[in-house]
């Protein structure tokens, strides 16, 4: 049993620049939320009082590190918490200048939606439309375009309704609205607090939600369509050598279920193997379950012994799928070390990892105007379509239809860095 | 926008998040180990990889870095819970690296919180280990929100927040070559009141130190301290100075850490509803109150990770 009750979990971005308030929006949030507690206030005011602002600056909340502090820019991604007391939010805060895509494609990887800062007195701009083609290429299914500093263009409707017209316009230009992504508007002020958990008195003519009823809304994560099962296995448990005798055959295939939902008694099949079982258990700490869902990190017991391991695949029979040795995808390249065609990487796809060499590199989309040029090289911040030859088979769905086995990290072996974020078509 | 399916309550959510960073550090990396130090955060994660790896052995053993000035409850309470589990519990502490002479105080009585990274980094050396687990918060302090959950660290333990991997999806990349080594923080996204509810939710036990109880207390520097505290070797830190008047009060532990820079709030919060409570409606945060060490400047965590503390 629980003292204080929260329902959910919901997984959000904020996309803008310092210019668009961004880091007040996230700051009003978290005040207006009472999330931010007196000692980090008054160490912030001091803070906005030595560099000789009037009132408290709500940007400094989510200025993190040392060196950002004195540039006065935000360089990586922050990870921020509030909880309404019926749900809890993390926010992943990223910076939205040109040159840190890798940092917006990092924070949308993990966002179910995603909030698109306008400056009401600047409109639709070309980082809006670099900001709605990443959260669209990321696979963000809700977009809320927050159109704020109303209160500088005198809380002018006209204002709004043409920004609004603006942004559904190119929206349809690049496939938001066909690929059925939730699109709301919303006009605010994040230095005043209109509109975000407070509706204020300002904006009369605007009668839809206030952010925070968005947001308290706004679907998690797997909830809104039936998807196939796919359990990568992690580890697998094998006591044997245990006091227990009952435990000397115990054999558990230890994972996280990326999608789908399992009962004790589905048929299985072991991919790459394709060895047929049933589910014989399910457990979770000392609890059986009956049946499992997304999310949950669970062990399936299988009634027949099949040697299997970390990087296997468990999937129902029934939504059986070809392991494959090529794929195709849209890769944003993370290093600074640019992309070497000649080499040999590192792909690591849900738990299980294989060598990769590139295959061709069909176009790089510039994230400004979204043209494809072709191109043989691939550096920072890049995002270009690019086939891979693969030494393993991998166990994929197409990203669009999976955000977990439609994904991969490519690792460069001499560094062990992650050199990039591949996303399969 | 329909919903179709129930989604995982917070606290399920981030407990499965929580196990499967745990799975992955046991899949990816030859030679982990866990720090353990008594504290709640740490406890939440030995249920966790309970969760994580019953009916097997955890993949790694427990590891304790200790100051030397741990509350005695805190320390029984740790060997206690090792011995419940039947899991290996290694203690390392910074009085050896004294003895050694890798650690220098400037002052007997100078905190030695800081101090652990040395000690931490040569444990790590001497067993060879690849990656620590931890229970960092990204809600602790402002250096920790860009924290990796598999946080790289160089040859000498250091953190530089320039050279992070990209973290993307549940995607962890916890490799390292020789020398080098991984902190792996599976409740990285859980905040003081997610720790406390969880702890109600699992009935989880914790060191008496952290309930309401009275004590004598120092005010210094605008804090509470903890008057005349007794150590296992028969000494007794935190004696009054000169002119420094000791009063009686009703106090709890929200984290504890050793003993010369971790101070306590006054509270009758007695059990862990209470406590739910308090958390609920406190004004100052978890470090805010309770850690001198991070008060000398806005960057001091930071400095601090750079040179290898947690």
């Amino acid at each position: 049993m629980n003292t204080l009750h929260n329902d959910s979990l919901l997984r959000f971005m904020t996309c803008g620049s310092v210019d668009d308030g961004k880091s007040t929006l996230i700051g009003r949030l978290l005040y207006d939320t009472k999330t931010i507690l007196a000692d980090t206030l008054t160490q912030i005011s001091n803070t906005s009082k030595k560099r000789g602002m009037e009132a408290v600056d709500l940007s400094l909340l989510t200025d993190g590190l040392q060196a950002e502090r004195e540039q006065g820019i935000t360089i990586d991604v922050a990870y921020r918490y509030f909880s309404t007391g019926t749900r809890k939010y993390i926010i992943a805060d990223a910076p939205g200048h040109e040159q840190y895509t890798r940092n917006m494609v990092t924070a949308a990887s993990t966002a179910n939606l995603a909030i698109i800062l306008i400056d009401a007195r600047r409109g639709v701009l070309t980082q809006t439309r670099r900001h709605s083609y990443l959260a669209h290429l990321v696979g963000i299914p809700h977009i809320v375009v927050a159109v704020n500093k109303m209160d500088l263009v005198n809380y002018d409707q006209a204002v709004y309704d043409k920004i609004c017209a603006d942004y559904l316009a190119f929206a349809t230009e690049i496939g938001l609205q066909r690929d059925n992504h939730d699109i709301r508007f919303i006009p605010m002020s994040a230095l005043n607090g209109d509109m975000l958990v407070d509706r204020l008195e300002n904006m009369p003519w605007y009668t839809g939600e206030t952010l925070i009823e968005m947001l308290e809304k706004a679907p998690a994560a797997h909830t809104e369509q039936s998807e196939a099962f796919r359990f990568p296995v992690q580890f697998v448990c094998r006591p044997h050598a245990s006091d227990d005798p009952e435990l000397h055959d115990f054999r558990g295939f230890m994972g996280r279920i990326e999608s789908g939902e399992i009962t004790v008694g589905d048929a299985v099949t072991v991919l790459p193997n394709g060895y047929q079982s049933k589910v014989k258990a399910i457990q979770l700490g000392a609890d059986q379950l009956q049946s499992a869902s997304t999310e949950q990190s669970v062990t399936l017991l299988l009634e027949d012994e099949i040697d299997t391991s970390r990087g296997d695949m468990i999937i129902k029979s029934a939504e059986a799928i070809e392991p494959v040795k090529q794929i195709e995808a849209f890769v944003c390249w993370l290093s600074e070390t640019p992309l070497s065609t000649a080499r040999t990487y590192i792909i690591r796809h849900t738990t299980r990892e294989s060598k990769a060499k590139v295959g061709t590199i069909s176009y790089k989309v510039d994230v400004n105007t979204l043209e494809q040029q072709a191109t043989t090289d691939l550096k920072m911040n890049d995002i270009a379509r690019i086939s891979f030859k693969l030494a393993q088979p991998l166990m994929i769905d197409s990203y669009k239809n999976n955000r977990a086995t439609g994904a991969f990290i490519i690792i460069d072996e001499s560094t062990n860095n992650t050199v990039g974020a591949g996303m399969i078509v | 926008m329909t919903t179709t399916k129930q989604p995982l309550s917070h606290l399920d959510w981030l407990e499965s998040e929580a196990i499967y960073i745990l799975r992955e550090v046991a899949g990816q990396c030859s030679n982990p180990v866990l720090l353990f130090s008594g504290g709640k955060d740490s406890l939440c994660i030995l249920r966790l990889a309970e969760k994580a790896f019953r009916p097997g052995k955890f993949p790694f053993p427990l590891m304790h870095i200790d100051t030397g000035h741990n509350y005695q409850e805190v320390l029984d309470f740790r060997d206690q819970r090792a011995a419940e589990l039947g899991e290996r519990l290694i203690v390392r502490s910074v009085e050896d690296s004294m003895k050694r002479g890798t650690v220098v105080l400037k002052s007997p009585d100078e905190p030695r919180n800081k101090h652990q990274s040395v000690t931490l980094l040569e444990a790590i050396e001497e067993f060879g280990f690849d990656c620590c687990i931890g229970g960092a918060r990204r809600d602790e302090e402002k250096a920790r929100a860009k924290e990796r959950i598999m946080s790289f660290r160089d040859e000498f333990g250091q953190w530089d927040p320039k050279n992070q991997r990209p973290e993307l999806w549940n995607l962890y990349n916890a490799r390292s070559h020789k020398g080098e080594n991984i902190r792996a923080f599976p409740i990285s996204n859980w905040t003081e009141m997610d720790v406390w509810q969880y702890i109600e939710r699992e009935n989880l036990g914790l060191p008496s130190i952290y309930f309401s109880h009275n004590r004598d207390i120092i005010m210094r520097g605008g804090a509470m301290m903890p008057a005349n505290v007794p150590l296992a070797n028969g000494e007794v830190i935190n004696q009054p100075k000169a002119g420094e008047e000791v009063i009686n009060m009703q106090v709890r532990f929200r984290t504890v850490g050793d003993i010369t820079c971790t101070a306590p709030v006054l509270s009758d919060a007695d059990n862990v509803s209470k406590i739910v409570i308090e958390t609920a409606t406190t004004t100052i945060t978890e470090r805010g109150a309770t850690r001198l060490d991070d008060q000398t400047s806005d960057a001091s965590m930071e400095q601090r990770k750079k040179e290898g503390y947690f």
